[in-house]
């Protein structure tokens, strides 16, 4: 697949339909792996890869891209469209300036994963049916794909490109996912039990602000956490309990928006499992007001967007045993 | 820095009875900002009020805060107080002590405590706020009525009376409801009919009132003074334009089996028809449900015999939009289901029946040309048994908790009307009390007792069951003699409670308007204001908003019509200033608050902008007509990045509203 992309990629700038390619590059190490802008053939054979460690979305990068001169050509796996159409929805970013072709996409592990597994010194990975076959300096490692990919692949949503110019390999089709079992074990604790699941989990938040950074939700033109001005700014820092917070926070911000990309718990250097937070917001949302994809297309109005008088009273609440 | 005076409020002992004011007082004074405080007895009196003025110009204060009942009852009254004494009438905030506070609490410490924090609030809350400019926006001219009931023609007939245009949009093909049903009216026994539809006709024939028959509404945007409505208009397949009531198509027409609503199914009516006599309009409607030619394209017949070559198969629902200046609610009512109380059998035996169905059984118009015979045999029933308050003060949770208020009379109503008419009737009334307070009531149902023999019993019938005779067994206690009852009865009538019409949550959802959990509109006052909905230009006529008879449905009715052309005659309406704003340099362009917006407040445009690093950018923004924005706060917070936020209730107030309650 890395050669055709490279190949079609050349093609098209050659022939002038972009003038840059914003893909995969490869880092210090096999499994570093970054995005970057390619501008020239030369470039992409110097750099360009495209294997199972290339988990990174690149939809948010054309919030910025696009504003750019020229089109620009990016590469999309299945998930990633979906947080491209969510971003053409809310005119954050210019789809004529942009060349989308699709890739497939089998689910993309990462080194610390496999290095908790005891893979070390990695050098290359490739897909062998339900396996991931791990080259490193000690020879070859084969782990089954259950135990090395994140639970957002395990629980694919889907393999359907739902925004794209041209494809490369064949289309998949949505899955059915069990991507909500985890919130059920949590809707199902006290909340007692749910609290300190939480506390736990995001007291380990160092407030590095990636799961923002990287979020294709969070394009605002000036994040709240950093607008002095918003009075609200500094509420998120004051005490431990506060800086919990700031994730609760930022799930309300992307509810009915968050695709449920994943990004945010790829990039968590603590890995909180921050997706869990949007998963449960679009959980509710399906239950309250039908099921809904936020980015399965760019038209739909969304659930929270809308009032109509279907919509569930708030005394939802106490039919679902909250308080 | 703001001087901030403080005024708390006894409100006689409303608020002083659970709230130590001067302690409330007293705390407020230290407060940053708090130049000057005080209590009085009555803020809202002209001495309190003046006691406001003086303190203004006094001490020079910049913002003022009201501890007292809520902003909804007096902030327009101390808004204009302070106006007069030089202030920017938003300058004023109002801490709720009264209804959110004294009247929740019994311990006065507590009171006290919550009382101080609600004050605390408010002054953090004036220390942000900013004088504000209201602009004016323009009247329609025009009204809508909701329902063409009783109650909705006599607010259409006294709007247009008074020279505004008005248009009534009635779901059933002719105007008229429920009263077109009954027979006699209580307490004088003139003919429904006869008193209703002259009212019917005066409606078609006077050219200010346009009728929607057939119709419903399915879309309100807009606010007081500028509503636009959309009215679907479905299809009844009859152009109404050359109808011309001869009725021919109803009497040719081969499906013959369709249940009569009008006679409440006990009849049957064809698949085109027209429901009675008075019909307003008096044109034909095909029931799609029913139509041969409609359903498999087979007849035709009705379109071959009319002359005026009305008929018209092709015709689709018709979806139009008209703009107003105020709208009234009158949807009405109906009897309630009886499938919770199958102990009446009303089930099971066609000769139990409710009371509207009586009336439809002794009216000239009925199935049985007002005759009273039963339904099963169509012989004469001999004892007649009417039970009341049948799901009506029932707090079992199988009817309504409320009195339905109509069916002590009417059952009164129909026990002497037979009794007169069929003397050698025996009739019992069953009931929980008679309640008769109304002018000529008592004396109504005193005669039907002791002129007319009725046999009134106090306490409840248990079951009705049918026997193999054709009689119905009644089981029934008699609480004064404490004993129980057998009756054998040939006809029983049940008193079925009254709930607004179904179509009534929904058009409140869509008017915005409120509603108790019986789904009745609520008022914006239950005693100051019944007419009105606590939506500005809303208003509520009939038993939309409770249950009622016909007299207090048409004062009602007139009283909302006094209101809507109260508002009709200004020609300007001063808008609210507290309107939403976008911040253009946080927008980010994605338009949520454009989809939420309910009154097309928002629109969005190119623009280019200088960037901190001497670049320009274009950039997508939204921007908020304040003509048109009502200040509802929907687009604040849908706005994903905080760029829209709202004059007089900002984030940042909010906040520090958050910010001195937690303190």
């Amino acid at each position: 697949m890395q050669g055709k992309m490279i190949a079609r990629a050349k093609e098209l700038l050659q022939n002038g339909t972009v003038n840059r390619v914003i893909g995969w590059k490869a880092g210090d190490f096999a499994y570093d792996i970054t995005p970057a802008v390619f501008n020239s053939a030369e470039e992409l054979d110097a750099g360009f890869v495209y294997n199972d460690f290339c988990g990174a979305n690149f939809s948010k990068y054309l919030v910025k891209e696009s504003r750019k001169e020229g089109k620009i050509l990016v590469f999309l796996k299945p998930c990633d469209t979906y947080s491209f159409n969510q971003l053409t929805k809310e005119h954050r970013i210019i789809r004529d300036n942009i060349y989308v072709v699709g890739v497939p996409c089998d689910g993309k592990t990462d080194g610390e994963t496999l290095k908790l597994k005891g893979i070390t010194g990695i050098t290359g990975i490739k897909t062998e049916g339900d396996s991931f076959v791990v080259d490193t300096l000690y020879g070859e490692k084969t782990i089954a794909k259950a135990d090395a990919l994140p639970e957002r692949c395990l629980s694919c949503k889907s393999k359907k490109h739902v925004a794209y110019d041209e494809l490369l390999g064949e289309d998949g089709e949505v899955c059915e996912s069990n991507r909500f079992d985890m919130v059920e074990k949590l809707e199902a604790m006290s909340s007692e039990e749910r609290f300190n699941f939480w506390r736990g989990e995001l007291s380990r938040c160092i407030r590095c602000n990636a799961c923002r950074n990287v979020c294709p939700a969070c394009t605002c033109e000036r994040c709240v956490f950093d607008n002095d001005n918003s009075g609200i700014a500094q509420k998120a820092a004051a005490d431990s309990f506060e800086e919990n917070m700031f994730h609760i926070i930022r799930a309300f911000h992307v509810a009915g928006r968050c695709t449920d990309c994943g990004e945010c718990s790829r990039v968590c250097p603590q890995n909180i499992p921050l997706h869990l937070l949007n998963r449960k917001f679009i959980k509710d949302i399906n239950e309250f007001y039908g099921e809904f994809q936020a980015g399965e297309d760019t038209e739909t109005r969304a659930p929270l967007n809308i009032f109509d008088t279907e919509d569930v009273e708030p005394s939802v609440v106490y039919e679902k045993g909250g308080n | 820095m703001q001087r901030i005076g403080v005024f708390v409020c006894w409100c006689g002992s409303n608020i002083a009875a659970t709230v130590d004011v001067e302690a409330v007082s007293e705390a407020l004074k230290s407060e940053p900002g708090v130049v000057f405080s005080t209590n009085y007895q009555y803020m809202c009196s002209e001495a309190g009020q003046n006691m406001i003025k003086d303190a203004i110009k006094e001490h020079n204060l910049t913002g003022v805060v009201i501890c007292s009942c809520s902003p909804r009852m007096h902030e327009a009254t101390f808004r204009k107080t302070v106006q007069g004494a030089g202030l920017n009438p938003y300058m004023v905030e109002i801490a709720n002590i009264r209804e959110q506070c004294s009247w929740i609490h019994k311990d006065k410490q507590t009171g006290t405590e919550k009382a101080i924090i609600l004050g605390k609030a408010a002054i953090a809350k004036v220390h942000l706020n900013a004088p504000l400019t209201a602009g004016e926006s323009p009247v329609v001219k025009r009204a809508l009525v909701i329902g063409g009931g009783i109650a909705g023609i006599q607010t259409a007939l006294d709007i247009a009376e008074a020279g505004f245009d008005v248009d009534i949009v009635e779901t059933k093909p002719t105007i008229g409801g429920k009263m077109t049903q009954i027979d006699k009216t209580f307490p004088t026994l003139d003919c429904a009919a006869c008193i209703l539809t002259p009212k019917m006709v005066d409606c078609a024939q006077n050219e200010k009132i346009h009728i929607y028959s057939y119709s419903e509404v399915t879309a309100v945007k807009g606010f007081v003074g500028n509503f636009t409505v959309s009215i679907k208009k479905k299809a009844r397949y009859v152009d109404t334009t050359k109808c011309t009531g001869c009725g021919v198509c109803t009497e040719k027409c081969p499906v013959k089996n369709v249940p009569n609503e009008f006679n409440l199914g006990m009849n049957n009516r064809r698949a085109i028809y027209i429901p009675f006599a008075q019909a307003v309009p008096k044109v034909a409607t095909i029931d799609a449900d029913y139509c041969n030619m409609l359903k498999n394209g087979k007849c035709g017949v009705c379109s071959k015999v009319c002359t005026a070559g009305a008929i018209d198969y092709k015709q689709q629902d018709e979806i139009i939009e008209e703009r107003y200046g105020a709208i009234v609610a009158a949807t009405g009512f109906n009897p309630i289901k009886l499938d919770n109380f199958d102990e009446f059998a009303y089930s099971q035996s066609k000769d139990v029946i409710t009371s509207l169905e009586f009336e439809r059984l002794t009216n000239a118009a009925g199935p049985t040309s007002g005759q009273l015979l039963r339904p099963s045999d169509g012989k004469h029933p001999h004892t007649i048994v009417f039970v009341q308050c049948v799901g009506s003060r029932d707090t079992s949770g199988c009817g309504k908790p409320y009195c339905s208020k109509i069916c002590c009379m009417y059952t009164a109503k129909h026990a002497m009307l037979t009794r007169e008419k069929y003397p050698d009737t025996d009739v019992y009334v069953f009931y929980i009390d008679v309640r008769t307070p109304g002018k000529n009531f008592d004396e109504f149902y005193r005669r039907a007792v002791e002129d007319y023999n009725v046999h009134y019993i106090k306490g409840m019938v248990g079951k009705v069951a049918p026997r193999a005779d054709g009689t119905l067994d009644v089981q029934a206690s008699d609480l004064i003699s404490n004993e129980q009852l057998h009756i054998s009865a040939d006809l029983v009538v049940l008193a079925a409670a009254i709930e607004p019409d179904k179509s009534a949550r929904p058009l409140a959802t869509m008017l915005t308007a409120s509603m108790d959990t019986n789904d009745f509109f609520t008022e914006a006052h239950a005693k100051l204001r019944p007419v009105e909905s606590p939506t500005a230009g809303v208003f509520l006529s009939g038993t939309c908003q409770g249950p009622k008879d016909i007299p207090e449905t048409v004062s009602q009715a007139s009283a909302a019509a006094a209101k809507v052309i109260g508002l009709l005659c200004k020609d300007k309406l001063t808008c609210n200033p507290c309107v939403a704003h976008s911040d253009e340099m946080l927008c980010n362009g994605c338009s949520s608050c454009e989809k939420v917006c309910p009154y097309g407040a928002i629109t969005y445009s190119d623009k280019e902008f200088r960037m901190p690093d001497r670049t320009t950018a274009i950039r997508r923004v939204a921007a908020v007509n304040e003509a048109v924005c009502q200040g509802c706060g929907a687009c604040t917070v849908a706005c994903p990045s905080g760029a829209m936020d709202l004059k007089g209730f900002s984030n940042k107030q909010i906040m520090a509203e958050v910010d001195a309650i937690c303190k």
